[in-house]
């Protein structure tokens, strides 16, 4: 047993695999980048393939390779269930699954677990059914949990080798020139799976809305894909907006918001060219917010904003408060139709968005980002993948990405979830070490992390209330008492990779 | 000094988290609600669980305030629960007569002899809501020593006068000026009826100015979003807030000199105008401006 700087235990056989979590910037050393072979095709080939059956078939898939999706139809994708159907129905067992997510909508896949088709599984994160199920025990390997940065590092350094990536294109042509802005399963931003056509031996386009060549903008170019299937449906757009967050009403959000914006604009990041990150939650989104009327009444203008983008940061930007818009992913219709129609809406990779191990991503030039967390325990460690019962059900995300890379990166939760603590002594699982954790805001007031003697002083006259971590902990205990311990079984269930690919936890059944 | 009630928050008595949150939002009081936001099967629940907010959560911040049901119908097991629980202000709802509040009076008095509470310690606050109310005010007002405040609750009111509200508010013209001026004469607080019309923040701000400019302390509000609203209204401008400084500053001087007659910025000093310095002082500090 090993015990890693976060002080989580990792059993021998990984720590030996995968190396043990030491520090935030510890494993950034130079590395060669995988080389994949190429099947050159002549002026006389067609990419055109029948069926995803047929898709299989041309791309010799097999026991035991490794296949990948991204997750840019969230809770609308049809394309991993459709591939995965067809896998099983071939007879193929023993597949590594690669998704850059997993949502409610693939919990087929227990079966194909069940069954052995799926014998391996890498993800940002597992929802409800799936987690509940992989918490259970039903797989013999653990489920490896990788950030979105860290999927992109693991990916380029071949820690990750795609032998067949499947991309749900919402438009491609025949050759296989894909964007996500026009289609049926409009989703805008392909960030994640742009990674996945760059490094893969061989892609697999499967669309619903064949257009005619060539198709542009082109997000995914016709060198890097091998065939095209055109199918009924690769998606349900209400699904798809799933991601999508109304302003929210809930005034215990808004309060924390409202500080989280007071902690950015009374802080010396806060002037002309800042730069920002927002979540999708709801406390998140209404940062965007306050942070709005600070921008104007000051009148400070941000340089670009960055990561899963949302209508409210598309608002932002036609008020000329936000330069540019960076993006990886989209959160709503909105900001799809954004990307498609503004210059200054740009599209990135996973790997230029926030890869420790790319030549510079975008995050190492984010000034500040708000984050959200499932729990924050007193050495700001924060959980954002597993749940109080030590399920798992959420998603490692940019999370730990972001918090590492920025000048400031904040984290807004309340300190009760209805009659569970926040705050806790002990995170269930690290996904994001206190390290990284800068400011954590609650509806009571802020925590900063002691570590960051620059920030206390910045902020020794802002009119919020301020706590040090441990009591914020213990007015949460106050109103719920002091949690009961978790039961976990023996056998790891998941491995959480930190962004460098060493081990910061590992998740055991309960 | 005189405490600030610019706003008195309604949390229904049967909702845990409300009960658990509603210190957040920088209400002056809050008003914990036994009596319309609680359905009759969970009057006990209601009745229970604001006692154990009151025991548990630490309310010292804020003004704590409730609003029993009638002696008849409960009201007797609120007080007792409440007065136990050390809740700062008991509201009777739809009061009509100053025979109400002395009735409610000896009820509290009995408990707090019951469980060796000082008497008087709790405090009580009347809500008028009829024209018959509204016409006795000033009996109302002056009923006990416990009262700190009277409160208009203008659904009943109007419904009773057979009309509604107004975005004008000529309706309530009579009622809010006639219980302003029970209030003022017995020395208590006045707190406007509730603007029910959350989403409609440009409402509240006119009917909040309104109220301001008659004289109320304050208002019952029902959602913590109006909260910042009506105290930005009732928060003094910089100018009132250096005067008022200066103010104070040159009485200062003038008790350090001994001198009898006080004079500011050639001004005569007295005692209304220190008052009036005094509170724009205090509504400045409760609205976070800097005050020396």
């Amino acid at each position: 047993m090993s015990v890693n700087q976060v002080k989580r235990e990792i059993p021998d056989k990984y720590a030996k695999q995968y190396g043990v979590y030491a520090g935030e910037f510890t494993n950034v050393k130079p590395y060669e980048a995988v080389k994949r072979p190429i099947k050159p095709i002549t002026p006389h080939d067609s990419k055109m393939v029948d069926s995803i059956h047929d898709a299989i078939v041309k791309t010799g898939l097999k026991d035991g390779m490794t296949i990948s999706f991204h997750h840019h139809f969230r809770e609308g994708d049809y394309v991993m269930n459709m591939v995965l159907d067809e896998i099983a129905k071939m007879g193929i067992k023993n597949i590594s699954i690669a998704p850059s997510s997993i949502a409610n909508v693939h919990a087929p896949l227990i079966d194909h677990i069940k069954n052995g088709v799926v014998t391996n599984i890498t993800s940002s994160g597992l929802r409800d059914k799936v987690g509940a199920a992989i918490s259970e025990g039903i797989m013999d390997n653990p489920v490896v949990i990788r950030s979105h940065g860290g999927r992109a590092r693991a990916i380029a350094r071949g820690d990750i080798h795609i032998d067949v990536a499947f991309i749900g294109a919402p438009s491609s042509d025949e050759y296989g020139n894909i964007n996500g802005t026009k289609g049926n399963a409009t989703c805008g931003s392909l960030g994640y799976a742009m990674i996945d056509a760059k490094y893969a031996d061989q892609v697999v386009a499967v669309t619903d809305t064949l257009v005619p060549y060539p198709n542009t903008p082109i997000s995914i170019p016709q060198t890097d894909v091998d065939y095209v299937v055109k199918v009924d449906a690769i998606g349900d757009p209400s699904g798809i907006a799933k991601g999508a967050t109304r302003f929210t009403k809930n005034p215990k959000e808004l309060l924390i918001a409202e500080y989280a914006a007071k902690v950015i604009t009374e802080s010396s990041y806060f002037k002309n060219g800042f730069s920002f990150q927002t979540g999708s939650g709801g406390a998140a989104l209404a940062v965007s917010r306050f942070l709005r009327k600070a921008m104007i009444d000051e009148d400070v203008k941000a340089s670009f904003a960055l990561g899963g983008i949302t209508n409210a940061m598309v608002e932002l930007q036609k008020e000329g408060l936000v330069d540019k818009l960076i993006d990886v992913q989209d959160f709503d219709h909105p900001s799809a139709v954004s990307m498609a129609e503004n210059p200054d809406h740009y599209e990135i990779d996973a790997e230029s968005y926030a890869s420790p191990l790319s030549k510079g991503s975008f995050i190492n030039q984010l000034d500040v980002a708000i984050l959200s967390a499932l729990e924050v325990d007193t050495n700001f460690n924060v959980n954002v993948i597993t749940g109080s019962d030590g399920v798992l059900r959420g998603a490692s995300g940019g999370h730990s990405d972001t918090s590492a890379a920025c000048k400031m990166s904040i984290v807004v939760a309340p300190i009760v979830r209805g009659r569970i603590p926040t705050i806790v002594d002990d995170v269930q699982t690290v996904v994001t070490p206190g390290e990284s954790v800068d400011v954590v805001v609650t509806e009571l007031g802020v925590a900063i992390n002691p570590n960051r003697p620059d920030l206390i002083e910045m902020f020794k006259d802002m009119k919020v209330p301020q706590f040090t971590i441990e009591e914020l902990k213990e007015k949460a205990y106050a109103i719920t008492g002091t949690p009961a311990k978790i039961h976990y079984g023996d056998k790891v269930v998941a491995l959480i990779e930190y962004r460098d690919g060493s081990l910061i936890d590992v998740v055991k059944n309960v | 000094m005189e405490r600030l009630r610019r706003t008195m928050m309604f949390v229904p008595g049967a909702n845990p988290a409300m009960l658990r949150d509603a210190v957040l939002y920088g209400a002056d009081s809050i008003m914990f609600d036994l009596e319309d936001a609680v359905s009759l099967k969970e009057k006990d629940t209601a009745r229970i669980l604001v006692y154990s907010a009151l025991k548990t959560f630490d309310y010292s911040s804020v003004e704590t305030v409730v609003r029993v049901n009638a002696l008849s119908a409960g009201g007797k097991q609120d007080i007792e629960a409440m007065v136990l629980g050390g809740i700062n202000v008991v509201r009777l709802p739809k009061t009509e007569t100053a025979q109400d509040i002395v009735d409610v009076d000896e009820v509290i008095t009995a408990v707090e002899k019951k469980y060796d509470i000082p008497v008087g310690t709790t405090h009580m606050m009347a809500a008028i809501e009829s024209a018959e109310g509204v016409l006795n005010a000033r009996e109302i007002a002056k009923a006990s020593s416990r009262m700190i405040g009277i409160a208009l609750g203008a659904e009943d009111y109007v419904t009773s006068q057979k009309t509604k509200r107004y975005p004008d508010g000529a309706e309530l013209s009579f009622a809010r000026n006639y219980i302003l001026h029970s209030a003022r004469a017995a020395g208590i607080a006045a707190i406007d009826t509730v603007y029910s019309d959350v989403d409609n923040e440009e409402g509240l701000r006119h009917e909040t100015n309104l109220i301001k400019q008659l004289g109320f302390d304050g208002k019952s509000v029902i959602n913590p979003r109006q909260i910042p609203v009506i105290n930005g209204i009732y928060a003094p401008s910089v100018e009132e807030v250096q005067k008022a400084q200066e103010m104070m500053a040159g009485i200062r001087e003038a008790e350090a000199k001994g001198s009898g007659v006080i004079a500011v910025n050639g001004q005569m000093v007295d005692k209304p105008i220190v008052e009036r310095a005094q509170r724009v002082l205090a509504l400045a500090k409760a609205t976070n401006m800097e005050v020396d």
